[in-house]
């Protein structure tokens, strides 16, 4: 398919590459991303990459869609895509009691052993795909096919910040005490909001990641750290 | 100068602590937020001669009520039409005054308006987050909600004799049908589904923060899909969940999300938008994008221009009376 263009309001474009979620599909969003965000055109305030399109985000007394679009067409045509091979960050996850109330279930859902399931999520190669929902909130895919685990009926209110959730393929560290419908496999100490001025997140979009475990008496040294 | 400090003795949910906003993070799943009417809250910070994005008080129709402790300064109050109550002095929104230390103020809900901005001849000392003092409402971040018990502090507090008194409100927000720029999944909508959005009456639901508004109307119908790949949401989003009910989003906006968006509110907009109260009938109309680009550049300068009239101090009487007859090309006796 052709990236197609769709104008949002007085103050956006979105162009999207596919429907349909692919691997392929986001390696294209990050290659546009970086592209544009080499070479910012006037009056464009960002870029926002998602899983099959990049919304392209300007001010409307300086620019234009038609402006906006030409710009994104050249880059499109410039691009090269799969080169953006992000950073891998590693990431401390402790899978113990009480910080994974739903590793049990998660086990008897998938038929496997709690240390098979922790030994799937630790062997999966994260790939942040996107932010939302909330500050912070790296949607990762990768969660291995034997561990994925659909949605709880009714999500759980006051599910701390550092949980470690899983649903589908995806997988969230979690950054503020929400609710949440996902299964909550462990907790990690490590600041996603990273309190930096210079690097406020840890992760970009397209950044790989690996899970490290950790015991709870090394959680409980490394989350005194922090102040979230 | 020295500081004015004042203590919450009430606060309503949703009154924070907001700048211009936060423009830039949204791939970080952090939206602008800012004041939910950025005509109202520039205009405070114009009435009193401030710069642009100075942080200010943004008050819900919970109401907030201050009592000064220390010092003095002179404030601003801009937005919907609240009601101000100064000691015995009773005004409404839209106005500047000075506050003395044991003086209170209380600022209301009043006949109409959703928010209020109240900004100061000084700083508002407040935390701030990603260089910005804009609260985020979800996750408190930023200045954060005002609380009762709380002090307040505005450092640098001036008195500006010369802007006391009401504030001339815009005479150019636009009126009739809120505009909208179809899509970007008009498509993903059952034949008639947009045509019903543009043609009945749609209501303000209470389910309203400065996340986004809920309305109630008839029902927008999908077909088929009732979610997407998770994608970019902006302020003026109308995502619609899978029974069929539109919700704009505003400020403090999730940045993706999986709902099918049938348009979005143009920038022109979204300030009066805000402003309506749960109950309140309106209408859509569609427009084309480049008809909303001009749109708004037009709105955009009438608002510098009326931004730059009010940001002119009145001055003493006898000054006011100079200008006038200056103005007019005869000088009295």
């Amino acid at each position: 398919m052709e990236p197609q263009f769709r104008a949002i309001a007085d103050h956006a474009l979105l162009v999207s590459f596919a429907a349909e979620i692919s691997e392929d599909t986001h390696a294209k969003v990050v290659a546009l991303d970086t592209a544009i965000g080499a070479n910012m055109p006037v009056g464009v305030i960002e870029t926002v990459p998602a899983l099959v399109n990049l919304l392209v985000s300007f001010d409307p007394i300086i620019t234009d869609h038609i402006v906006v679009e030409d710009h994104v067409r050249s880059c499109l045509k410039d691009m090269e895509v799969g080169q953006v091979s992000g950073v891998r960050r590693h990431v401390h996850v402790c899978y113990e009691a009480p910080l994974a109330p739903d590793l049990n279930a998660v086990a008897t859902a998938t038929g496997l052993s709690i240390d098979a399931v922790i030994n799937a999520h630790l062997a999966g190669d994260f790939h942040v795909l996107m932010y939302g929902f909330a500050p912070g909130y790296a949607y990762l895919s990768g969660v291995p096919e034997p561990i994925q685990v659909p949605r709880k009926s009714a999500p759980v209110r006051d599910v701390p910040a550092g949980s470690v959730i899983i649903a589908g393929p995806q997988c969230l560290i979690t950054t503020l005490t929400m609710p949440t419908g996902w299964s909550i496999i462990g907790r990690s100490p490590t600041a996603i909001l990273t309190g930096d001025p210079n690097h406020p997140f840890l992760f970009d979009v397209g950044d790989h990641l690996t899970f490290e475990r950790i015991d709870l008496t090394t959680f409980e040294r490394l989350n005194k750290g922090n102040c979230s | 100068m020295t500081d004015a400090v004042f203590s919450v003795s009430f606060a309503g949910p949703l009154v924070t602590v907001q700048d211009a906003g936060r423009p830039g993070n949204m791939r970080y799943g952090v939206p602008a937020s800012g004041p939910m009417d950025s005509l109202a809250y520039d205009a405070a910070n114009a009435a009193l001669g401030n710069l642009p994005g100075a942080t200010a008080i943004e008050i819900s129709l919970g109401g907030l009520m201050l009592q000064c402790k220390e010092g003095a300064v002179t404030l601003a109050i801009t937005g919907g039409d609240f009601v101000v109550e100064h000691g015995a002095h009773k005004t409404s929104s839209w106005t500047v005054l000075t506050i003395h230390k044991g003086e209170r103020l209380a600022i209301r809900a009043g006949k109409a308006g959703s928010w209020a901005y109240l900004a100061f001849a000084g700083s508002v000392e407040s935390k701030d987050w990603l260089g910005r003092q804009a609260t985020h409402s979800t996750s408190g971040f930023g200045g954060g909600a005002l609380q009762a018990g709380q002090s307040l502090v505005i450092s640098d507090a001036g008195i500006r004799d010369d802007r006391l008194g009401e504030i001339v409100q815009p005479d150019f927000t636009p009126e009739g049908p809120i505009r909208v720029v179809t899509g970007p999944q008009d498509h993903h909508f059952s034949a008639g589904a947009v045509e019903r959005l543009l043609s009945e009456a749609y209501k303000v639901t209470d389910a309203y923060d400065r996340m986004g508004m809920r309305l109630k109307g008839p029902v927008l119908e999908l077909d088929g899909a009732l979610s997407i790949p998770s994608e970019p949401i902006v302020r003026g989003s109308i995502q619609v969940s899978g029974d069929g009910v539109p919700t704009i989003l505003l400020a403090d906006h999730q940045t993706t999300g999986g709902y099918p968006k049938i348009a979005t509110v143009i920038s022109c907009d979204t300030d009066r938008l805000a402003q309506f109260r749960a109950g309140h009938s309106l209408r859509f109309t569609s427009i084309s994008s480049d008809h909303a680009i001009d749109d708004v550049r037009t709105l955009m300068g009438l608002k510098a221009q009326y931004l730059s009239q009010i940001s002119v101090p009145r001055g003493s009487l006898a000054q006011r009376l100079m200008r006038e007859n200056l103005l007019h090309g005869c000088v009295f006796d």
